[in-house]
This record gives structure tokens, C-alpha cells and sequence, in this order.
């Protein structure tokens, strides 16, 4: 049988897949409308705060980049098919470097801004 | 000599209902890539100062955030669901001899992310 990545990119497809079904939808609804609309008391998001929190904790640094770089990967294994799905399986090899490539970027940029903090 | 190939209208997608919302659920992955890009905006800012990281979430408040947040959400949501319904198709558990109901499996799921959106929503807002 042949070698093959696609395991690598299921794998994390599937993960940034769970990540992104699991935690964004209350994360989007509390900086989409929770927080401008004050909803919630004493501006919880405030510099801060979550400057603090992310500064002080490796834990908690983690859990923000896994959070934001996992679900680049599911976009990008997802996005690759579509593309293809939609006409242009003739370049399918560029449209592959430039997704995952894409989510190689995002999570490399991550560790730089992650590492700032 | 290659086989033959039946050419495939670009457009096929659009021909049936099941084909659209299989086309809309694969561009959610846009909307959940495009929101932890703004995650990483947000952390980004972050480490510009207070300044920087107070002026991004003053333009929280602008009705283009807003639409954006909302479509995001319904788009985000699809995917959640969606996500979900197909879990126990791929995420096949048996008991002894007998296969876990799918609709038991989704269930979990549906259950585990109420909860962990509430655990979150303490964390976060500090409720």
C-alpha cells in the first residue's frame, strides 16, 4: 500500500472539528453579543484581566492556541475538498499546499504571539 | 489510454437541496477558521498594550461586528450540529453484542457541549 499524509490531516481535520463544534459557539456569542451589548457586568474581557490570566498560566496559554490553531486544520482539509468539489481537482496539488499551507502559517504565527505574552 | 470520465457541470452542487446544505456545511469551515483568526487578532492585540487591545474591543460594539458575529454564529452552529449528527456514524460503540444507539451517541455529544459551553461561560464572564 501506497504512504500517505491523509491519516495526519484526518486526524486533525477531526480534531479542529470537535474543538471548533465544541468550544466557539459561546466563545462568538460572548464577544459577538454578551460583551458589546453589556450584557454581563463589569467588562469582563478588560485588558487585564485576560492579560493576567494569559500571562500567568502556561495551562491556560495552551488552551487559547489549541483552541484557535486545531480548527485551522479542519478548515483546510475541508476547504481543500470543496474547492476540488467545485472544479478544480487540476490543480488539487496547489490548492492542498495552499490550505494546509495556510493553517502551517496560522499555527506557526500563533506560536510567535502566544510566545509574546 | 485513460478511461472515461463523465464530465461534471461545476454548478452540480446546486442542482439538489442535499447537494446545497452539503455545500454550505463544508463553507463553515470558512466561518470557524475566520473566527480563530479573530481569536488570534484578539490575542495579538493583547500583547500591543492596553491601548491597542482596548480600541479592538471598543469596535466590538459596531453593528458590522455584530452582523459578522451573527452570521458567523448560524454558520458556526450549523457546523456544531451537523458535526454531531454525523459523530455516531463514524464513532461506532458497542456494548457487549449490541451497537449503542446512535441517537444515544448524539446525545452525549449535544450533552457534553451544554456543558462545557456553561463551564466556559463561568470561566470567561466570571459569573
Amino acid at each position: 500500500m501506497a504512504k500517505s499524509n491523509e491519516p495526519i490531516w484526518w486526524s486533525l481535520f477531526s480534531a479542529g472539528g470537535m474543538v471548533a463544534a465544541m468550544i466557539l459557539p459561546v466563545l462568538i456569542i460572548i464577544t459577538g453579543i454578551l460583551v458589546p451589548f453589556g450584557l454581563v457586568d463589569d467588562d469582563p474581557l478588560n485588558f487585564e484581566r485576560i492579560y493576567t490570566a494569559l500571562s500567568q498560566s502556561w495551562l491556560i496559554k495552551l488552551i487559547f492556541f489549541i483552541v484557535i490553531t486545531l480548527p485551522l486544520f479542519h478548515w483546510a482539509h475541508r476547504f481543500r475538498f470543496t474547492l476540488v468539489d467545485v472544479g478544480l481537482k487540476s490543480v488539487s496539488t496547489l490548492i492542498s499546499i495552499l490550505c494546509y499551507g495556510g493553517a502551517i502559517t496560522g499555527t506557526i504565527v500563533s506560536i510567535v504571539v502566544f510566545w509574546n505574552i | 489510454m485513460s478511461p472515461y470520465h463523465r464530465p461534471i457541470p461545476n454548478t452540480w452542487w446546486l442542482k439538489r437541496k442535499p447537494y446545497i446544505l452539503f455545500m454550505i456545511r463544508e463553507l463553515t469551515s470558512v466561518f470557524v477558521a475566520g473566527y480563530c483568526i479573530f481569536l488570534l487578532v484578539l490575542v495579538y492585540k493583547l500583547t500591543q498594550g492596553a491601548d491597542a487591545y482596548g480600541n479592538f474591543m471598543a469596535a466590538l460594539k459596531s453593528p458590522s461586528s455584530v452582523a459578522l458575529h451573527l452570521i458567523t454564529l448560524a454558520f458556526v452552529l450549523y457546523h456544531t450540529i451537523t458535526w454531531f449528527n454525523l459523530t455516531p456514524k463514524i464513532l461506532v460503540l458497542y456494548r457487549g453484542e449490541d451497537r449503542i444507539p446512535q441517537g444515544l451517541v448524539a446525545g452525549a455529544f449535544y450533552t457534553g457541549w451544554v456543558v462545557i459551553s456553561v463551564i466556559i461561560a463561568w470561566l470567561v464572564l466570571g459569573v
